[in-house]
């Protein structure tokens, strides 16, 4: 079985305590372990960089050096998380003074940070290390027929890390595909969900919601697939304001791709925290009450 | 001999240990200004702050809501042809303002990484019911109760916790960051 350090985040310890369950749940299901870093802190988010980003980034550093302790690549299911740890991970190779200085800053908790993990995002693990041809031979429950949006959002591609493709990715369309799901084609899928401006600057982020909600719609979705929960808080817990700041009606249920790869293996959907959501998805309930086999 | 250094000056020195290529290597293309999911809620587009910045408008530029209406998207710095780090930019220019206390009226997101920054010395993680009250009120009447209602169906499908949750070494915790920045005994 394969190990991970798993970096969950403050959003998945309450507002998305389901996508939290769901990671665990389907990731046991394929073999793969997420061990929880213990006592590990906020990343910092985006706050933290408006402020000081030598202490953003050694508040990313401590986990990431408490992650190592155990030599686990480490593993965070939100993009927040993720785009501070990866590029941490990356800065601190990259200059040896700046470790230094936050290694000295880590001795107050016994920790030292050498730099000899990875750092990932959950639907990597999926691609990667999991792979799409076992994802598709433990699909019990295809989800055949199910029309899904792919939302990437913005921080598990951007800002570039290396060659990748950021203006037209495919692999999130490909893990539906291979989960039996019908991936919906829309210009929007990496346009931002205005993130932390929801909270700070309400008008512009209720009009980022709304045109993904509105290309989304346009497209048929049954479903809007998430790999972030601020993405996924975002695109259905304000779909009502969105509704009536543009006398729309939007209902699209939004659910975690680790939701959708879970009912796919057939998991017991209260164990992938379905029901917890604002905007219920019948679509996708269809599938969880088939039979096994 | 002018020992004062001018405004652009002093923005390129903030940014100078930045990734990205220097400002001044800013084409005015408005790519990022065109890429940009908020620029119609910012008093001037990316592009323009740049050459604002460039004209040394100080006045100008701290007084502008851009940055704080800045998402962190990228969308700009992956598709900007002189590879300036834009985001990174505005990050700067949220801190500069925010050392020098000096930013537009108003605005929601300077009192906001404040509060986040003392919940997360508190308690080491962060909890949503704390930093409500930076924005909350300066929702008008319809939008608060709408956020009311919201917080509450949360609540009843357990996605709102009411107590918050703290670190272990705490302790240990607030010392690292005592090294990195030396604070009062208060914290």
């Amino acid at each position: 079985m394969k190990k991970f350090a798993y970096y969950p985040g403050c959003s998945l310890e309450s507002l998305s305590l389901s996508y939290h369950q769901s990671a665990i749940e389907s990731t046991l299901a394929l073999d793969v372990e997420l061990n929880e870093i213990e006592d590990w802190n906020c990343c910092g988010a985006t706050a933290y960089f408006h402020a000081d980003e030598l202490l953003a980034h050694t508040l990313v550093a401590r986990n990431l050096a408490i992650a190592e302790k155990d030599g686990l690549d480490f593993v965070a299911p939100c993009s927040g998380c993720y785009k501070n740890a990866y590029f941490t991970n990356q800065q601190l190779h990259e200059e040896p003074d700046l470790a230094d200085h936050i290694n000295y800053a880590l001795e107050e908790d016994n920790l030292h940070l050498d730099g000899t993990i990875n750092v990932k995002h959950l639907i990597e693990v999926f691609i990667d290390d999991i792979g799409l041809e076992q994802l598709k031979s433990k699909s019990i429950h295809p989800l055949e027929g199910l029309r899904v949006a792919p939302y990437y959002g913005c921080q598990l591609v951007r800002p570039r890390k290396d060659g990748e493709n950021v203006e037209n990715p495919q692999f999130f369309e490909e893990l539906l595909s291979a989960i039996g799901a019908e991936p919906v084609d829309y210009g929007t899928k990496m346009r931002c969900c205005g993130g932390s401006l929801i909270m700070t600057n309400r008008e512009a982020a209720l009009d980022m919601v709304f045109q993904l909600l509105l290309d989304a719609a346009k497209q048929e979705t049954d479903v809007i697939a998430t790999i972030c929960p601020l993405c996924n808080v975002n695109l259905e817990a304000y779909q009502k304001q969105v509704n009536q700041e543009y006398k729309t009606e939007f209902k699209i249920p939004v659910m975690y791709f680790t939701q959708l790869v879970g009912i796919a293996l057939g998991i017991d959907p209260k164990k992938l925290g379905i029901g917890k959501e604002l905007i219920s998805s019948g679509e996708l309930e269809k599938f969880a009450s088939k039979e096994t086999g | 001999m002018e020992t004062s250094l001018t405004f652009s000056k002093e923005i390129a020195n903030l940014l100078y240990a930045q990734h990205g290529n220097p400002i001044k290597d800013c084409i005015q293309c408005g790519t990022c200004s065109g890429s940009c999911p908020a620029v119609e809620f910012m008093d001037h587009s990316p592009r323009q702050i740049i050459a604002m910045i460039g004209a040394d408008m100080k006045d100008e530029v701290l007084t502008s809501n851009t940055y704080w209406s800045c998402a962190s998207c990228y969308q700009c710095n992956v598709r900007c042809p002189a590879g300036i780090d834009i985001a990174g930019m505005m990050y700067g220019l949220k801190r500069y303002t925010m050392w020098k206390d000096d930013y537009k009226e108003n605005l929601v997101g300077p009192h906001f990484a404040e509060s986040f920054m003392k919940m997360i010395m508190r308690t080491g993680r962060s909890f949503e019911p704390v930093l409500a009250p930076t924005y909350i009120f300066k929702l008008d009447a319809k939008d608060m109760f709408q956020e009311a209602l919201m917080a509450t169906s949360l609540f009843f499908k357990g996605r709102m916790s009411l107590v918050p949750k703290k670190i272990k070494r705490l302790d240990n915790f607030r010392n690292i960051v005592k090294r990195i920045i030396p604070f009062g005994g208060t914290a």
